[in-house]
Order: structure tokens, then C-alpha cells, then sequence
């Protein structure tokens, strides 16, 4: 029997944020991951991450992995991978299967950060190969680098289905639509509107009735639902795909948790069934704490600052930490969390339909919550959206309180304000000089910032926008200006394609179009 | 000796045209045999799991424990709260049994 004075369960952000904490306190500390690989989902991610620029935000997710690794190796973290935790027994003994052997281990305390794992939906033929989780796309892409399929309807708007859905676009696929039994796209706006102005249909208020083909999917049939969720007979329509992918959602994997008599309740608006935890996110047992989804269904960013935060109460009850540092530490991770769980898809808020105004009282977007992008007439009413000045100029569609900031030190001219409360939405200082640089266009994780030039030429704007797409358009190239909604609304020519270390493979790419369509143009096609 | 029987439902097992629809993948379990299940009288998460063993296959019911819940849940109309989640025990993953038989308990503790 090993003995150490934390045990960590899962690598993943909140694990390896603890352990790193913890180490640098000076404590003993292991992890163990039954992956062969460390970091979680985060390795997964490739995009670029909201949140506050303090916490990683604007930074890709599995750039977040590698440097949370690199901090492990150097603070001398041991993380045990191929160890997969089987059991928590009384007094904090745990067993690991390792290979084909079980060791057991005693620790004082115990944090399980488990993650979470994907739910799915019963369906007639839901058990045919093609249909698979968002997770398991997730993973061929941008893992394995392998496609998924060649044509995919997705199952979900939520953060991960939009998410998946660009990442599906980007790795070559063809995504049919997007549909969501619920009345509204329940992920942000901004990734939905990246995902519509390629041209993909959001279907609201639908579901999947059948995956059809037998051996392999060969097409889908999905339906309007009623008021109860129920499939409303002659709405099925029958698409082309032969890949479906479900994203409808994430429950805590809390059966460590469970298996140790922790007190557990299901919690919806923490995803399922959870341990119930202190403030300090210790459950019912003293010394077996849970972070990360695990705890309740969250952002990495969020998991992270529990990981520390935990490990932070267990320096203190280990004597590690006096009571002051642990009081100081304590307090900025709460206020870290409590500026992540504000706004319109905070938990509090989860699952809420009723919203109408954002918290400066603007009319959210209804097409936004249906379609999945915005009308004209309803950017009238976001004054960043209006931005009219000579010149080169960003215009901001960001309509929706979410956490994030960084678009608010991307532009060196102090252009571009968010403020102390991150959810508000950026406001324009008119005064200040734009130069074109493009440096808020590429800290955009939404990519929802565009510059505009309606004194290009005479008759002629340009319309700089955000690209993460190959083959990457040239100088030169003609092609079409699509809508937010994808539809072709002009011709369009390509007049300069930029990129640099700092924007991180987001390429601004400017088009120049007929004037008249500079406020619909909003994304190129060759 | 006159069998035991323990019911929640009284009224007679009416089948439904998905009855047929795989919910556990692993253990290959139908929907109707759940719904079966609570008319046999089970009406918990790991009643259900002892009956059918629904959850007990290789992804140890991570993949179809909420499925299983709401179909108990809506059968019973109660809430998925009422009948409860399962039970975690130990190995929360499978283990082979030669895993097993290489416990290391004997192994005195070095402190």
C-alpha cells in the first residue's frame, strides 16, 4: 500500500490544476488518468477559448493543455496514466488497476475530477454505425485525423454541437443542419452565427425520429416537435447524411463519488447526478473533494479555478497554508467563478427561454435563438454593431452577455471596452483611430468582429472578417460574399489575406465588394 | 408455495410500437423489457440493474443509465429524482478477472 497526502482522479483541467496547486504548496500529490494521454477534453479543442483574459481566454484549448502539462512537469507533478481508479473504500484507500495488476493506495485526501461523459437520445435505429457522439467526432478530427463522415446532421445546438459543427466545416465535412428539439439554440450566438454563415440550416424544435440505412446510416429523418416534445406527425423531412452526430449534452461521470457513499442528488442545472459539495467542494465525506464537470457541468475555464481552489482548502487542512493565504487564494478564485457564471448561459440561467433583453436592455435576437444568425434589423439596435465612421472601422456583433474580454486589449488604441463586469458587451470608443490591424478581428473567439471600409473605393467597401478555413483564399481570388445567413449576396474579391504569430491562425481576409452590400456581407466562398 | 408477486402497476402491460428499441447497448436491452420490468414490480435504477442488468455491461451504464431512468420514470410518472441513479460500486470500470487475481493487498504498507 502507497500512501500520499492528496490523490487526484483524472488529468483533466480541474486535476491538473489541483495537482499543480497542490505541489506548489508542497504537497504530496499523485494523479491518476485511465487515458494513455493526459489533459482531459482539452486536447480536443481547437478552438479558441471565451472567458476572461486572465484565464486562458482567446487561447485554443489544447494550447490550454499543453501549458498546463509543461507546468505539471516543472512543479514535479507525477501523474500515473493507463491507471484507471476502480474503487474508493473507507478511509480513503483507493484501488487502480495498472496493466493487469490492482495497487492499492491511502491518502488523506482525495479529489475525484472525473469529467463527464456524453448523453444521448433513444431514437429508431439510434444504434446504427455512423451514429456517433460529438465527443467521438471530436476525437477522429482532431486527434486522429480522420473524418467522421462526408455528409453530417447534428443532433444539438449547444455549445459542443456548434462547436463540433465549424470544427466538422474546417476538417472538410458537410454538415447537413443543425437541429435542437428546444425552441432556441441553447450555445452562444457567436458560435451558432459562425456555423450559419457557411450556409448550414438550424432546424429549432426538432428532433431525429429515425436513422435509416441498417448496416450504416444512409440518411436521417428528423420532424418538428410539439409544445411536449413529441414528434408532430407529417412534419418529417428525410436528409442525406451518412453520419449523425449527437451533442445533447454532458453528465457528470459521478460514479467514484457514489461508489464512496457520498451524499449525491440529481441536480439538473449541474447536469445530473452530482455529490453535494461545500463551499469549498468537499462532499458529505471530510477530505473527498470533487472539481470539473464532475461537480457540475461547466467550462474548462470553471473547472480549472475549482481544481485550485480545492487544492488550496487541502493545503489549509494539511498545513500548508495559514489561514490568511488560504482566506486571500480563496476569495479571488470565488470572485474568478463568479465572473465566469454570469450572464445569459450561466448555470443559474440554464435551460431559461423567457430572456428578452440583454443587460443593457437591447432586444436579444430572436432569429439568432432560431436560425442561428442575426437580421439587419436587428443589429440596429447594438450600437457596436452600427459603428459608422471614414474609414477602415470594426463593427461588433456580439449581442449576447457572455464571459469574455479579450477583444478589449487587442486593439493598442483602447478601442475596444468590455469593462469589470466581462459579461457586458463591448462598447466602441468613436474617438479613437482605427488602423486596420485587425488585432480585434483574430482575439475574437466568437468571431464576431469585422472590419468594415466604406470609402474603399468609389462605389466599393471592404469587408475584413475572421477565416479558419483551407484552402486558404488568395490576393486576387474572385468569388462570393455570402449573408450571416450564408445565402450569396454579391461578388466578391479577395484584396489582402493576412496572418501573424499573435492572431494564432485566425486569418483576416478582406474583401471588396459593391458598397451597397458592406452591412450584409459577412463571408467569402470561392 | 404461492408465488411472491411485487407490483406497481396494476393495470395489464400494454405494448408500444418502440418496445423493440435497444436502450443498453452493452447488454443488449430493450425498452420494453425495462418498461417490463416495472410492471414485474422493480421500480428503482438498481432494482432494474439487478433484474435485467441494464448499465452492467463494458461502458458500466454511462451511455444509457439516464435512458433507462426516464423510461422507469415516465412508466412509474414520477420523477427521474424519484428513482434515483445507480448505485456506483467498485470497479466503476471493467476489469478483467486475471486483473484481479494480481491483487496487491498482501503488500505490507511502507511507512
Amino acid at each position: 500500500m502507497k500512501r500520499h497526502e492528496l490523490i487526484v482522479i483524472g488529468a483533466g483541467p480541474a486535476g491538473l490544476s489541483a495537482a499543480i496547486e497542490a505541489a506548489k504548496a508542497g504537497i504530496d500529490v499523485v494523479v491518476f488518468d485511465e487515458n494513455a494521454r493526459p489533459g482531459g477534453q482539452l486536447f480536443k479543442q481547437i478552438h479558441k477559448f471565451f472567458g476572461s483574459k486572465e484565464h486562458h481566454a482567446k487561447e485554443r484549448g489544447f494550447r490550454i493543455g499543453e501549458d498546463l502539462l509543461k507546468e505539471a512537469e516543472e512543479v514535479g507533478v507525477r501523474v500515473e496514466l493507463n491507471s484507471t481508479v476502480m474503487g474508493i473504500y473507507e478511509n480513503k484507500e483507493v484501488t487502480v488497476r495498472n496493466g493487469d495488476e490492482v495497487d492499492h493506495y491511502k491518502a488523506d485526501k482525495i479529489l475525484i475530477a472525473t469529467g463527464a461523459a456524453e448523453n444521448m437520445i433513444p431514437f429508431k435505429g439510434w444504434d446504427t454505425p455512423g451514429v456517433i457522439g460529438a465527443g467521438a467526432a471530436q476525437a477522429l478530427m482532431n486527434l486522429q485525423g480522420v473524418q467522421p463522415g462526408s455528409k453530417i446532421l447534428m443532433v444539438g445546438s449547444g455549445n459542443v454541437g456548434l462547436v463540433v459543427s465549424l470544427q466538422l466545416l474546417q476538417a472538410g465535412c458537410e454538415v447537413v443542419a443543425v437541429i435542437d428539439a428546444a425552441p432556441r439554440v441553447g450555445g452562444y450566438g457567436v458560435h451558432a452565427a459562425k456555423v450559419a454563415r457557411t450556409g448550414v440550416p438550424f432546424y429549432l424544435s426538432h428532433t431525429i425520429v429515425e436513422a435509416k440505412g441498417g448496416d450504416r446510416v444512409k440518411s436521417a429523418v428528423i420532424a418538428e416537435v410539439d409544445n411536449h416534445f413529441q414528434p408532430i406527425p407529417g412534419t418529417e423531412k428525410e436528409l442525406d447524411v451518412d453520419t449523425i452526430c449527437i451533442a445533447v449534452g454532458l453528465s457528470p461521470m459521478s460514479q467514484l463519488a457514489s461508489n464512496a457513499t457520498c451524499d449525491m442528488a440529481l441536480m439538473p442545472k449541474k447536469g445530473g447526478n452530482v455529490a453535494i459539495l461545500n463551499e469549498y467542494g468537499e462532499t458529505s465525506i471530510p477530505g473527498i473533494y470533487c472539481a470539473g464537470d464532475v461537480a457540475g457541468i461547466e467550462e474548462a475555464s470553471s473547472a480549472m479555478i475549482q481544481g485550485r481552489r480545492v487544492a488550496d482548502h487541502v493545503a489549509l487542512s494539511l498545513g500548508y497554508l495559514t489561514h490568511d493565504e488560504f482566506e486571500q487564494k480563496y476569495d479571488n478564485a470565488t470572485a474568478a467563478l463568479n465572473q465566469l457564471r454570469q450572464g445569459m448561459f450561466s448555470p443559474a440561467n440554464k435551460g431559461r427561454t423567457d430572456l428578452t433583453v440583454t443587460d443593457e436592455g437591447y432586444p436579444l435576437s430572436m432569429s439568432l435563438l432560431k436560425k442561428g444568425y442575426m437580421t439587419e434589423a436587428e443589429l440596429k439596435a447594438f450600437p457596436a454593431a452600427q459603428n459608422s465612421a471614414p474609414g477602415i472601422h470594426p463593427v461588433i456583433e456580439c449581442t449576447q452577455n457572455i464571459p469574455c474580454n479579450p477583444c478589449q486589449d487587442a486593439c493598442k488604441f483602447d478601442c475596444i471596452k468590455v469593462g469589470a463586469d466581462i459579461v457586458k458587451l463591448p462598447e466602441i470608443n468613436t474617438e479613437s483611430k482605427c488602423t486596420g490591424c485587425g488585432m480585434c478581428v483574430a482575439s475574437c473567439s466568437g468571431q464576431a468582429i469585422f472590419l468594415i471600409n466604406e470609402d474603399y473605393e468609389p462605389g466599393y467597401a471592404t469587408v475584413s472578417l475572421p477565416y479558419e478555413f483551407l484552402p486558404l483564399p488568395k490576393k486576387g481570388d474572385k468569388g462570393k460574399a455570402l449573408g450571416r445567413d450564408g445565402s450569396p449576396v454579391c461578388d466578391a474579391e479577395i484584396v489582402s489575406v493576412r496572418s501573424a504569430p499573435a492572431m494564432d491562425k485566425t486569418q483576416i481576409l478582406t474583401m471588396k465588394i459593391p458598397l451597397e452590400y458592406v452591412h450584409a456581407a459577412r463571408f467569402y466562398k470561392a | 408455495m404461492s408465488k411472491i408477486v411485487r407490483t406497481q402497476k396494476k393495470e395489464p402491460f400494454v405494448p408500444q410500437p418502440d418496445d423493440d428499441m435497444i436502450i443498453c447497448r452493452c447488454e443488449e436491452i430493450t425498452k420494453g423489457e425495462i418498461r417490463k420490468a416495472v410492471y414485474d414490480g422493480m421500480t428503482t435504477m438498481n432494482e432494474v440493474k439487478r433484474w435485467l442488468r441494464s448499465g452492467m455491461g463494458l461502458c458500466q451504464g454511462q451511455t444509457c443509465q439516464r435512458l433507462v431512468q426516464n423510461i422507469i420514470a415516465r412508466e412509474l410518472n414520477e420523477s427521474p429524482a424519484e428513482v434515483g441513479m445507480i448505485q456506483g460500486r467498485a470497479p466503476v470500470r471493467p476489469v478483467e478477472i486475471l486483473t484481479f487475481s494480481n491483487n496487491k493487498t498482501d503488500v505490507k504498507e511502507d511507512e
